[in-house]
């Protein structure tokens, strides 16, 4: 799924690359592709909406590194602006205050309340706080015991709620207890309701009144689709959230739902859970999750570190030599070193836009480490005058070269083919960004 | 079991109704006109018409065909107004999903093995534990299998259900093998002459191949031990999910050969449209769709009040 969406994102994006600039005619396909893919990932309409018109006008207006090609500018704009969207980094629970400071969790039925409730008591223990669990979900069969078997595991304390006892209450009588036994956080596990609930919802602005917790967090599902929007809502307004938990972030939901949420309330997602396991939750990262909705994480990376490496005036001066054909065998070393410095060869190759699918076969053909180091080594045993001529390059000239790098003429013959195929390719690079490298560059069949 | 009975179905509308008047007060988007069913059909209505069933988690893709099918007709003049063009898009889904209203009956040789499987928080438990409630009031013993063995206190929460249902339950400690139990269940029916078993699996997310495997090896070790068992595999969707539920219906299908599914959460605002592009997916009719946490709130699935309910 996740590949078949990057593509497709990817497909798209061919239409812009060639053209000099994006331009409001070039964008259009791009940025309906966005749409669909935003909408497939769950994002609501409205926040689909607003991101689209976003995204449109920042890249209207962008400036066109010469680093990138249009559409990978695109992608940097497109990313950038879901990542600002998303807030700016992780943020951790706001307990700086007089102890014990309650946090309540909240949220619809089967969301993992009571998981997450698990986790966080984990969590704030690693931390080096006291936490003091309470289970406040009187209604559902058997939540109470979940919460304290999964405290009992956890080694965490936690409040002994009866059957029955009125939630309200049980919140107050715990955190009294919490203050009594020097307990510095109170994990509040509220029942799962509906936010159409009234009085269900009324209990929880009571629990609210009556303990004034330091955070409000909604536990939503990462699976939840267009309704996200009304069920965040709603609990924001009654209750004002401070934060969001997004759980069964382990599965495949791209998750568009904690753009929706963040878009409606404002409230900043401060966890991920990742697994069934009480260790398996994470603090958020906004770029992550971006990439995670857009469903292009990998091509992104390769964005970024092609923009690291290459700065526009080496760029510049390639492309200049390029154009008036002097692109030399030096040249050809500095990519290659370049290149390597982003990463090895198979890291390279899985981040190239179209060949995430294609790994398998890559592999038997990409260069190892052994032989790029062969290939600078024999380079680098060039006359700087053989180096800017290649065509000097005869035989003989080949086989002093094979000795002094410890490699044979055959290797010489070998690194000579791929660098002219490789001038050949550059070539067509620098017409068409570095899509064009993406199938065989630097090493052709 | 034929569930619960047809008189029923006013009050189950009431019900979705109640819950969608919320909804509008709640939306984010302006469906106003097709709401009120007033007014003629323009290109605007048609995209409020897209939206809303972009809203419905319906997909992007099955709104715009939808959308466009309706755009065709009204170009030739067959959709005088906006109640009209509601009432077209209302017999469209309806008539797709006609063919899903296939209720569970539970016939003999008994025992009548119900698998129930789905991701975590889908609300399995629930949904057999209203059943259970179904089943009894219609007559059957029912045998409950805690085969959830995994998440804390599952077994004392179907203890519960079966206790409010009068049925029986087969259990072992936490962390037992699941398969394990519902063979022990199985078994204890077939001694018994239990009518029904229900086997309460663990939630597990459609992406976990070992939890899929596990839940693989269920089916077998119970249809080893019943020929034709389990009878039914009843795949536990919750409506609140979007897209995704595409994709969990894809591989439970392809792992356990779902037979049956239920919808649950209806009652909130979220209208489970994604249904539409499930059935496209898989073959298995909808049995069941939940409304609440009472017995009465597991209705038959009706595939008119679910499409009147999505606009």
């Amino acid at each position: 799924m996740f590949e078949n969406l990057s593509e497709k994102f990817q497909g798209v994006l061919k239409g812009l690359r060639g053209h000099g600039r994006i331009t409001e005619g070039n964008i259009e396909g791009a940025l309906n592709e966005v749409r669909l893919a935003l909408l497939e990932a769950d994002v609501n309409y409205k926040v689909v909406k607003e991101f689209v018109a976003a995204v449109k006008e920042k890249a209207l207006g962008a400036e066109v590194l010469l680093s990138l090609s249009p559409d990978q500018q695109f992608v940097k704009i497109v990313h950038a602006e879901m990542t600002r969207m998303m807030g700016a980094q992780a943020q951790e629970l706001n307990l700086a205050r007089r102890p014990p400071v309650p946090v309540m969790l909240v949220g619809l039925q089967g969301s993992g309340k009571t998981t997450t409730c698990g986790k966080l008591a984990l969590h704030l223990r690693k931390g080096k706080r006291t936490p003091f669990l309470v289970p406040a979900d009187v209604y559902r069969p058997a939540a109470v015991e979940q919460l304290k078997v999964l405290a009992g595991q956890i080694e965490v304390p936690v409040f002994d709620t009866r059957p029955g006892a009125d939630p309200v209450a049980i919140c107050r009588d715990a955190i009294a207890q919490a203050d009594r036994s020097g307990y510095d956080s109170v994990l509040l596990d509220t029942a799962g309701r509906l936010h159409i609930d009234a009085q269900m919802m009324e209990e929880l602005a009571r629990i609210k009144a009556a303990v004034d917790p330091g955070d409000i967090l909604l536990v939503a599902d990462a699976m939840t689709g267009q309704d996200a929007v009304n069920v965040a809502r709603a609990f924001h307004e009654k209750l004002g959230l401070t934060g969001v938990v997004l759980t069964k972030m382990d599965g495949d939901a791209r998750g568009g739902a904690a753009l929706s949420i963040r878009a409606v309330t404002g409230a900043p997602v401060m966890f991920v859970g990742v697994g069934e396991k009480l260790d398996a939750l994470e603090t958020f990262h906004p770029d992550r999750m971006a990439s995670r909705i857009l469903g292009m994480g990998d091509l992104l990376t390769f964005v970024e570190k092609a923009q690291e490496q290459v700065d526009e005036k080496q760029a510049r001066e390639l492309s200049r030599k390029l154009r008036r054909n002097e692109f030399t065998l030096e040249d050809f070393r500095d990519q290659l070193l370049r290149l390597r410095k982003m990463g090895s060869m198979e890291e390279i190759l899985g981040m190239i836009p179209g060949l995430g699918g294609k790994m398998k076969e890559l592999k038997g053909m990409a260069p190892d480490e052994a032989e790029l180091k062969r290939v600078v080594a024999i380079i680098d045993s060039m006359t700087a005058k053989e180096r800017r001529n290649a065509k000097l390059l005869n035989g003989s000239r080949r086989k002093r070269i094979a000795g002094g790098s410890g490699t044979t003429v055959q290797d010489v013959n070998r690194l000579m083919k791929n660098f002219q195929q490789a001038e050949e390719m550059i070539r067509r690079m620098s017409k068409g960004g570095m899509r064009g490298m993406g199938r065989n560059f630097p090493f052709p069949q | 079991m034929t569930g619960p009975n047809a008189t029923s179905r006013g009050a189950f509308f009431t019900r979705l109704k109640a819950g969608l008047a919320k909804t509008r007060e709640l939306l984010f988007m302006n469906v106003e006109a097709i709401a009120r069913g007033i007014g003629p059909v323009d290109e605007k209505v048609l995209t409020d018409l897209e939206e809303a069933l972009i809203l419905s988690d319906a997909g992007a893709e099955l709104a715009a065909e939808y959308a466009e099918t309706l755009r065709a007709v009204w170009r030739r003049g067959e959709l005088p107004d906006v109640d009209a063009l509601r009432a077209r898009l209302r017999k469209m889904v309806a008539e797709t999903l006609a063919t899903r209203m296939v209720p569970l009956v539970v016939v003999p040789p008994y025992p009548f093995v119900v698998l129930v499987v789905g991701v975590n928080g889908a609300g399995k438990t629930t949904t057999i534990g209203k059943m259970a409630g179904w089943l009894r009031l219609s007559g059957h013993t029912v045998l409950l299998a805690a085969a959830d063995t995994f998440r804390a206190a599952a077994i004392e929460q179907l203890g519960v259900w079966a206790e409010r249902a009068g049925a029986d339950i087969v259990k072992h400690k936490e962390g037992a093998d699941s398969s394990a139990v519902a063979f022990d269940a199985v078994r204890a029916a077939k001694a018994r002459g239990t009518h029904v078993v229900l086997v309460d699996t663990a939630g597990r997310l459609h992406t976990k191949s070992h939890l899929m495997e596990e839940v693989r090896k269920v089916v077998r070790v119970v249809g080893k031990e019943i020929p034709g068992a389990p009878h039914e595999v009843l795949l536990v969707l919750d409506a609140t999910n979007g897209r995704n539920a595409i994709a969990q219906a894809r591989t439970f299908q392809e792992f356990t050969g779902v037979t049956g599914m239920a919808l649950t959460k209806l009652d909130g605002t979220a209208k489970g449209g994604v249904v539409l592009s499930v059935t496209r997916e898989i073959g298995a009719p909808i049995r069941f769709v939940g409304v609440g946490e009472k017995p009465e709130d597991l209705r038959p699935f009706d595939a008119e009040s679910f499409a009147e309910a999505l606009f």
